[in-house]
């Protein structure tokens, strides 16, 4: 049963291309105003707000829902369950280019982007934020070796020195595999203890010293969801078969992950005693309450539904209300959340902020297609034929 | 997967050394300096001449600020310090009134409070920001990246950034002076202009001791509460006052120093690597045990 993976059969160039495309050139033109002139001059970041959604969304949101990819590997190769390889390539593919535009997230947002490299340098202990960049760079290395087999299919015998990588991977891998597990787990929860240093300029509804285990299970939740997301969008754009037959196990995986997290994260609210400002009627609390209600306890019960695991759209559903929620909590955590006491009005994002994010997500999608155009990634075969 | 026997072997030998001695997190230790050098502001001294905030201005190269420091309509703005200006006075009105049944305006100097723990310094991906022995919490612009963490940190709400400057963008706060205290008798630009003395700048220890005597020389007037003595485990910079601080823009903060949390849980996790090199070795040997099974069900061994 197990397909083969293969390059996709289809036209590359289609409108929605081309829109990604349009994204992406608005996205370079902001960066060249960023570059010219200042953070000011396309964010709305200040003095009050350091941290905007490139931040909130770009790196967190970004981070967490690459976790498809330690997640597979974790079942596929760790385990052995060897049934799921069929979706392993996609979701390392995504990790990839997921962290690669992370750590270039990163890069647009610091201010001395030509000193990224100091942080190998000046190490600073404490920092969480030290740990996250290590293992990022470090994970983005990884991944890209992982993704050595891929691209030694395909050029191998044009590319002699990818032909030689892939020999030595062939022996080494599982270091590699391993490690990508370890540096997911690492810098998926150092990223909740991000803002554990500011308990008082964040809500009490997010603000707990328990934010790092928070962040680590929701990412174990999210890994699988992501897959389907990410299957269900790959295999109707390019027309392929749908992949039901290892989506739905994996759903069945995702109640236990998902419901370990809901209820660490509802007990953390009950034992905090934060729930007392749930009802207060503020933007904070509607936010959790939507983060929380629909994006994690309505996926959760939908999943225990056989029929909903079977349907290819219900599950769909499910996937994708899990997945936002994920990114709602990293955005609540680090933009929502946070309240500068002396700010006199509040932050949002500026257009040349949301141009920059919107670029980067239409280029994930633009390489991705570029990716299982040209090289053995997707292991669906084609409908026309199975016809 | 192919694993060798060898490399899956190695793998649980760290696993081993590893996990079976994880150096647990010792009680967090707080690294404030034992005898640093700090401020004392008495806000029932204040008059609002704005004369520290150019003595300021001057000793640390900042640009002229729009409206001129002899110009007092600006009291009426609540200003928070900026890139270009380390301090500011802002004036509030906390609805005292004094015998002629006038409204008592009380004056706040508003810097860098120069944290005993600072979270910036704990926070600083590079180490950037880092407590000096004689108190300052010193800026190393060779060193920072510009992340801003530093900022979303800090719950004086006090680093600043050039955000204007595309190519070398800088962090910005009151210094306390790092180059003149570090001299014998040198003082704070702010705290030697000050014509009233409402500034008093000294051993951390010293200060707090006259501060004390102050409120106790005077009960009917001050607040037995010494702003900075305990708020986020101590400052550099201290208040006393005859005003509730609520009222004058002070915030309630917690005496629990900002990083000891963070600290705590980064060094329980991460002090010697211990939990990802155990979490490599059981991951090792979980991957090694399922190939193995697996190549057996395939009939031939590894
Ligand atoms: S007030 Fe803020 S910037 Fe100053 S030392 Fe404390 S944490 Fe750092
Ligand atoms: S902006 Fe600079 S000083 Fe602030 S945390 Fe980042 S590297 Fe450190
Ligand atoms: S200590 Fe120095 S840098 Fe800080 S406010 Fe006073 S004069 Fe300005």
């Amino acid at each position: 049963m197990t397909h083969r993976p293969q390059p996709v059969a289809q036209p590359f160039w289609t409108p929605g291309v081309l829109v990604m495309l349009a994204l992406m050139i608005a996205a370079g033109v902001t960066l060249v105003v960023r570059y010219t002139y200042g953070l000011s001059a396309v964010t709305n970041l200040n003095n009050h707000y350091p941290w905007g959604i490139w931040i909130g969304l770009d790196v967190a949101s970004g981070v967490a829902l690459a976790a498809g990819g330690f997640t597979t590997a974790f079942l596929a190769h760790i385990l052995g369950r060897h049934y799921y390889e069929a979706v392993t390539r996609p979701a390392l593919l995504t990790a990839a280019l997921g962290y690669t535009f992370v750590a270039l997230a990163v890069f647009f947002d610091i201010g001395r982007s030509w000193a990224i490299w100091k942080v190998v340098i000046y190490q600073n202990h404490t920092s969480a934020l030290f740990e996250v960049a290590m293992c990022v760079m470090t994970y983005v290395t990884v991944l890209w070796i992982e993704f050595i087999p891929v691209l030694a299919e395909k050029l191998g015998h044009k590319i002699r020195l990818l032909a030689f990588l892939d020999r030595i991977l062939d022996k080494t891998m599982w270091v590699f595999i391993i490690l990508g597990v370890v540096l997911s787990c690492m810098h998926q929860s150092s990223l909740g203890t991000l803002m554990v240093i500011a308990p008082t300029k964040t809500s009490p509804l997010w603000a707990t010293p328990l934010q790092p285990l928070l962040f680590l299970t929701s990412a174990f939740a999210v890994g699988y969801p992501m897959v389907v997301v990410e299957t269900t969008i790959a295999t109707s754009s390019l027309k392929l078969e749908s992949e039901m037959n290892v989506l739905t196990p994996l759903s069945r995986i995702t109640i236990l992950l998902l419901g370990v997290y809901l209820f660490l994260k509802v007990g953390d609210l009950i034992w905090r005693g934060a729930y007392a400002t749930l009802l207060d009627g503020s933007a904070q609390s509607g936010s959790f309450l939507v983060e929380v209600g629909l994006g994690v306890i309505l996926p959760w019960v939908m999943l225990l539904f056989p029929a909903v695991r079977r349907s290819r759209r219900l599950l769909f559903t499910a996937a994708l209300l899990i997945v936002s929620g994920v990114m709602l909590n990293r955005f609540n955590v680090f933009v929502v959340s946070f309240k500068a006491p002396y700010a006199t009005s509040p932050y949002y994002p500026a257009i040349g902020e949301i141009l920059v994010t919107a670029g980067s997500v239409a280029a994930i999608f633009f390489l991705y297609r570029l990716f299982v155009t040209w090289f053995p990634v997707l292991s669906a075969q084609r409908q026309e034929v199975s016809r | 997967m192919p694993i060798t026997r060898r490399s899956f072997l190695a793998a649980l030998g760290i696993a081993g050394a590893t996990a079976a001695a994880p150096k647990n997190a010792e009680a967090w230790q707080s690294k404030a300096p034992p005898d640093p050098y700090g401020c004392l502001v008495d806000l029932t001294r204040c008059v609002g001449c704005r004369k520290c905030e150019q003595a300021c201005k001057e000793v640390n190269d900042l640009p002229e600020p729009a409206i001129k420091f002899d110009d007092l309509t600006i009291l009426d703005v609540k200003r928070r310090p900026d890139q270009n200006a380390f301090t500011v006075i802002n004036r509030y009105y906390s609805g005292r009134i004094d015998d002629r049944d006038k409204l008592v305006p009380t004056f706040v100097k508003v810097q860098c409070m120069h944290c005993q723990d600072p979270a910036c310094a704990s926070a600083c991906i590079t180490g950037a920001l880092s407590k000096k022995e004689n108190g300052a919490v010193h800026y190393d612009v060779d060193k920072c990246i510009g992340c801003r963490y530093c900022m979303a940190a800090c719950p004086f709400e006090i680093p600043a950034y050039e955000y204007d400057r595309p190519v070398l963008p800088r962090v910005r706060k009151c210094t306390f002076c790092f180059e003149r205290i570090s001299k014998e008798g040198g003082k704070p630009g702010c705290a030697s202009i000050c014509p009233v003395e409402a500034i008093t700048f000294g051993k951390r220890s010293e200060l707090l001791g006259q501060a004390r005597e102050r409120i106790k020389g005077d009960p009917g007037k001050y607040n037995d509460h010494i702003y900075g003595e305990r708020e986020v485990g101590g400052t550099s910079w201290m208040y006393i006052s005859n005003v509730d601080f609520g009222k004058v823009g002070f915030q309630a903060l917690p005496t629990r120093p900002m990083p000891q949390t963070t600290e705590t849980i980064q060094s329980g996790l991460f002090s010697y690597l211990w939990s990802p090199l155990a979490l490599f070795g059981v991951l090792g040997a979980v991957m090694g045990y399922t190939s193995r099974k697996h190549d057996k069900e395939d009939g031939h061994d590894a």
